[in-house]
């Protein structure tokens, strides 16, 4: 199971990352990619696109289900990631690289609000029980 | 409590991820299912299909039980070994269960009903059964394995020495015994292999000498995608007992031409016919999935089925939707609010490792 520490996360398996310029890039979890199972299809958010917390924003569907992602701060849509609505697998591959888009956070310190990897960790075991 | 196949262990040694599938502790995957549907298509794949249930019907006057039990018509059955695919019905022509019969002798008839309808499967047919002098018993004594896949048959005969022998010529859709092994050359996935019935005790050592020869497990993820590029039908989804065999497909089952009288007949003679099921390929991107609506120039229909299809690297569905829609026709599936273009097609989909769309 693969948690990196300089990520943070959301209860519903979204990963964000702090970039140097201020921007948040956001994925999907390993631990979700691997409940989902082979992906086939990603359907990214438009780039200017304003979003709220929680709000669902991209799709990403496996042979077996579709899960919608969820923004996982507030912001702007700055980037969306065509290589990986191209080639999906890549997600199961190598889940934290596989990023979807990437935001202008309204408020950088809502990252603050997201759980860290122990935490993250903490829930994943949790959902297993 | 799940109920465990004698193979559950197995699975769970193999680095399965397991699910609970209608009540049953059933593998999904053991790893990729797209790499699994792959080897069946192109190699040889094993399912355990333990949780499916084998009823044995006995008697003097099985066939007489059986031409009013099911719709499709058993005096087609006339060598012993030979299988039919049915559906059973109730009164008012829904599916109770679809089923393959296997005709052993005249006071002994094979059925394999699904696992999600198994019970009530057996509780109506006990009470059809009364009176009539016969004994159903259900086999949970027995297993089942699936080996398919072009190369299934030689390794099952590698796998069980003598067997080669014994059912080189048995042709698709038929069965023979051996020794403790009942084997049928039946299957959902489109490709050639055996259906292997053997007493739960020895199931586990058979599937791992399966292995050893290069059988590779195979889960219910792969095993949905496979049968839905075979253009076969899925209890519960494509079929149930709200709808008519005649619009989901089955017609070619039901046997409405000969005098005999069935269960269930009467209703569908009565019934109005305005739905089919077609098969679908999507033309734009995304996954087709069931209950996605299907807009039609002549009404609203509905998918039953949808997945992503491996062998085309598409996405396919069956769908009921209105009569007059031909193969070809353009219709539109509404996936998450938006409408997406889907062309009609005739399935199956895909046959013996190719694509037929």
């Amino acid at each position: 199971m693969s948690i990196p520490a300089d990520l943070k996360y959301t209860k519903s398996h979204e990963w964000a990352k702090l970039n140097a310029d201020g921007t948040v890039t956001v994925g999907i979890t390993h631990h979700a990619q691997d409940l989902l199972g082979d992906m086939v299809f990603v359907e990214t958010p438009a780039v200017g696109r304003k979003l709220n917390a929680g709000e669902e924003c991209a799709v990403v569907e496996s042979v077996k289900a579709a899960s919608d992602v969820y923004a996982p701060i507030a912001g702007e849509v700055v980037a969306a990631n065509a290589a990986v609505e191209a080639a999906p697998e890549a997600i199961n591959k190598d889940a934290h690289a596989a990023w979807m888009f990437t935001l202008k956070p309204d408020n950088a310190a809502d990252l603050d609000s997201l759980l860290d990897a122990a935490a993250y960790q903490a829930l994943v075991e949790s959902e297993a029980h | 409590m799940l109920k465990q196949t004698p193979l559950s262990a197995a699975h769970r040694a193999m680095g399965a991820k397991m699910v609970d599938f209608g009540g049953w502790d059933m593998p999904v995957s053991y790893g990729s299912q797209i790499d699994e549907h792959h080897q069946v298509r192109s190699d040889a794949g094993m399912f355990d299909v333990c949780h499916m249930l084998v009823v044995d019907v006995n008697g003097a006057d099985v066939r007489g039980f059986l031409r009013n039990l099911v719709a499709n018509n058993v005096d087609k059955l006339k060598v012993p070994g030979k299988a039919l695919y049915s559906c059973m019905l109730n009164p008012q022509g829904g599916v109770i269960d679809d089923l393959i019969i296997y005709f052993m002798t005249e006071d002994w008839f094979r059925i394999v009903v699904n696992a999600g309808t198994a019970e009530k499967d057996v509780a109506w047919m006990q009470k059809q059964a009364q009176g009539r002098g016969l004994t159903i018993t259900p086999r949970r004594d027995l297993a089942m394995i699936a080996v398919q896949g072009p190369n299934a048959r030689a390794r099952v005969w590698m796998a069980i020495p003598g067997a080669q022998a014994v059912t080189e010529a048995v042709k698709p859709f038929n069965a023979v015994e051996f020794q403790q092994y009942f084997i049928a050359r039946t299957g959902y996935t489109g490709e050639d292999g055996f259906e292997v019935i053997l007493p739960a005790a020895e199931a586990q050592a058979f599937w791992h000498l399966l292995a050893t020869l290069g059988v590779k497990p195979i889960g219910l993820g792969a095993r949905d995608t496979l049968r839905l590029e075979a253009g076969m039908n899925l209890y519960g989804q494509d079929m149930d007992e709200t709808t008519s065999p005649l619009e989901s497909g089955l017609a070619w089952t039901v046997d409405l031409h000969s005098g005999r009288d069935f269960i269930g007949k009467a209703a569908l003679q009565a019934r109005d016919i305005n739905h089919q099921l077609v098969g679908l390929v999507l033309l734009d991107k995304g996954v087709l999935r069931a209950h996605q609506p299907v807009h039609t120039k002549h009404g609203v229909g509905e998918i039953t089925s949808g997945t992503f299809s491996p062998t085309l690297q598409q996405s396919i569905a069956l769908a009921r939707i209105p009569l007059g829609i031909a193969p070809g026709a353009e219709v539109e599936v509404e996936i998450r609010d938006r409408k997406r273009k889907a062309k009609v097609v005739s399935y199956p989909f895909a046959r013996n490792g190719k694509a037929l769309v």
